[in-house]
């Protein structure tokens, strides 16, 4: 009896999924399965495709490509390297989590915690609007306006600072790496304000007002009550700000000096990223060129899912989050 | 006998503490604002001065690297087709997928396997997705330059934007309505296509509009896909197009300053596109919300 209906359990089961077949369920299923599955065949076709057109140029490569600081791929001896990419990428973007992410927890909380209820969420509405503005358009802002702005400060920073070997060196510029980050911080801030806030606002009330109750003050009891249970939040919304940062091309393609040394003299001119140098070096590159070039993308790629697969893994592991991860 | 009441005054150290992070807090806040109100009084005050009506209708054939004049309308043309195209391409595919997760996923591996490359395809850099056209449409396929190219390295941004915003919205939509229609005999797929969409369908909508403000505004991806020019294509499957995004890059970094004053009217153009996107998005939102018709 049972025998005779293949891999499921119970009667029911079966006829309901026969029935369901009988009206056509099947072709939808399969449609949207499908799209679920095109998702999967994307992410992997990236990956694969990057490797593909990237070995022919790393083949003619006559230097490590690891550790190689020039990028000279169009040279008929090409010489390329990621190294001073990756080190530019990767400084950049902390540097920008740095000045970032204070400023978006406060913001967090003040949406969150100190704003008149009636008001909270049309100022969250305008913090979310810094992420609504074309990343093209902060790099026109930064290359007309704050380089030159940034010129002041950099000089008070270097005269008397300079002894910390951030601000040190001899020539102080507008296009800096300090000014890049800076970019780079108001483009991220929207994105770490937005999950620090939702995950504020789960924090357990219970709590919040047992705190009160208790005497605390706003501060004691946010120290209390609400830092606790957001600081897992806030971390996987800094590590996501921080993969924005490292990719994040064109504002930081129009300011940084494209040059190819590491240092960490941050107001000097030096400093470029490896998809700023993507964005500068396309329009010229030859076909080998072009393999080197994305051969530094599908570094960028790799640091990337890295660093958002560990902000996910954070928040998968805390179920009261849930929402906040959309 | 005295009788003592516990409450004492807030000693000075912990009301200090207190009112320095309240200022702390508001500083942060305002701290936030400015770079916007920056980047919008700039926009808005440098964006008038080219904002005319030949801006709009001229493109920059044969405009000469010292000459005034020019336009955008290439650029405007070639954007909203770019962005039209990733649409189609990207809406069903996310639509789909968010409906796999809802109504079949039911916790299985492969619909945890697909939510969590969902998640990850979210922080894929825009720059890669555009390599990824170039090394596998132009390069391994042999396709040219073209606007359709852009489309699909934006159609890769914008599907996990349209999955995650779909998906939300179809979890809101209440179980009974899906139960009343099997107590009626409806198939599961006649189920989505007739209760489960049509509920959600303002949210949706919403979902769409703001995938499609982000990509809007992305410049990275086409630099790689649609290349540049200065004459109007109209045709997006063939030979390269320009993009609004890509115009006020191309602009900005040349050193004239009529140039640079194309660049800022590109960016009000730009930015009028999109927050008139999200404005029809909150609007819909709002218009169809819960809260208002209960």
């Amino acid at each position: 009896m049972a025998t005779s209906l293949p891999k499921t359990e119970g009667g029911p089961a079966v006829s309901r999924s026969a029935f369901r077949r009988s009206r056509g369920d099947g072709p939808f299923r399969f449609l949207s399965v499908g799209s679920g599955v095109i998702l999967l065949a994307i992410m992997a076709a990236i990956a694969v495709f990057l490797v593909v057109k990237a070995i022919p140029a790393l083949q003619a490569n006559t230097s490590h490509f690891l550790t190689e600081l020039t990028w000279n791929p169009n040279a008929t001896k090409p010489v390329f390297g990621i190294g001073a990419l990756a080190f530019g990428t990767v400084v950049s973007s902390f540097l920008a989590l740095i000045i970032s992410t204070p400023v978006a927890v406060g913001v967090a909380l003040f949406i969150s915690h100190y704003a008149p209820r009636r008001l909270a969420s049309i100022l969250g509405y305008v913090v979310d609007l810094l992420a609504a503005v074309p990343s093209v358009v902060y790099g026109l802002w930064g290359v007309t306006f704050l380089v030159p702005f940034m010129l002041g400060p950099s000089k008070f920073l270097n005269d008397y600072l300079a002894w910390i070997p951030l601000f040190g060196g001899d020539s102080v510029v507008g296009k800096s790496m300090l000014t890049a980050s800076l970019v780079l911080a108001i483009m991220i801030l929207p994105i770490i304000a937005a999950i620090s806030r939702e995950v504020f606002l789960q924090a357990p009330k219970l709590q919040e007002e047992a705190a009160l109750a208790l005497g605390a003050t706003r501060w004691e009891m946010i120290r209390m009550a609400v830092l606790p249970f957001g600081r897992p939040g806030v971390i996987t919304a800094a590590l996501l700000g921080l993969g924005r940062a490292m990719g994040e091309t064109i504002a930081v393609a129009l300011i940084f000096p494209a040059t190819f040394t590491i240092s960490f003299r941050i107001l000097s001119p030096n400093g470029n990223s490896i998809a700023a140098n993507i964005a500068n070096g396309f329009g010229e590159a030859t076909p080998i060129g072009r393999g080197a070039l994305i051969a530094s993308g599908l570094v960028l790629f790799v640091i990337t899912l890295v660093v958002n697969t560990a902000a996910r893994l954070i928040i998968a592991r805390r179920k009261e989050y849930a929402r906040a991860a959309a | 006998m005295t009788v003592q009441t516990g409450i004492q005054p807030l000693s000075f150290g912990r009301r200090a503490k207190d009112q320095a992070v309240r200022a702390l807090v508001y500083l942060a806040f305002a701290i936030a604002i400015v770079p916007l109100v920056s980047v919008l009084w700039l926009v808005v005050k440098n964006g008038l001065k080219r904002f005319d009506l030949e801006f709009l209708t001229h493109s920059m054939r044969n405009i000469g690297a010292r000459d005034a004049g020019g336009g955008a309308y290439h650029a405007i043309i070639g954007t909203l087709e770019q962005v039209l195209l990733a649409s189609l391409i990207a809406v069903p595919i996310g639509l789909l997928t968010a409906v796999y997760l809802v109504e079949y996923g039911n916790g299985r591996r492969l619909s945890r396997f697909i939510s969590f490359f969902v998640d990850i395809m979210t922080g894929v850099p825009s720059i890669v997705a555009g390599l990824f056209v170039l090394a596998f449409w132009i390069l391994v396929l042999g396709m040219p330059f073209s606007g359709f190219a852009g489309a699909l390295s934006l159609s890769i941004l914008m599907m996990p934007v349209v999955v995650r915003s779909t998906e939300e919205m179809l979890r809101l939509v209440p179980n009974e309505l899906r139960e009343a229609s099997y107590a009626l005999g409806v198939p599961k797929w006649r189920t989505i296509v007739k209760v489960v969409l049509p509920t959600a369908f303002t949210g949706i909508v919403t979902g769409v509009m703001l995938a499609v403000a982000r990509v809007a505004g992305e410049t990275a991806p086409l630099l790689l896909t649609v290349f540049f020019t200065d004459s109007i294509n109209e045709d997006p499957f063939n030979g390269p197009q320009m993009g609004l995004p890509l115009y006020v890059f191309g602009q900005s970094s040349l050193p004239q300053d009529i140039a640079i004053d194309r660049a800022w009217t590109g960016a009000l153009t730009l930015i009028l596109i999109v927050m008139l996107l999200n404005l029809v998005a909150r609007l819909i939102s709002w218009w169809r919300s819960p809260a208002k018709r209960g």
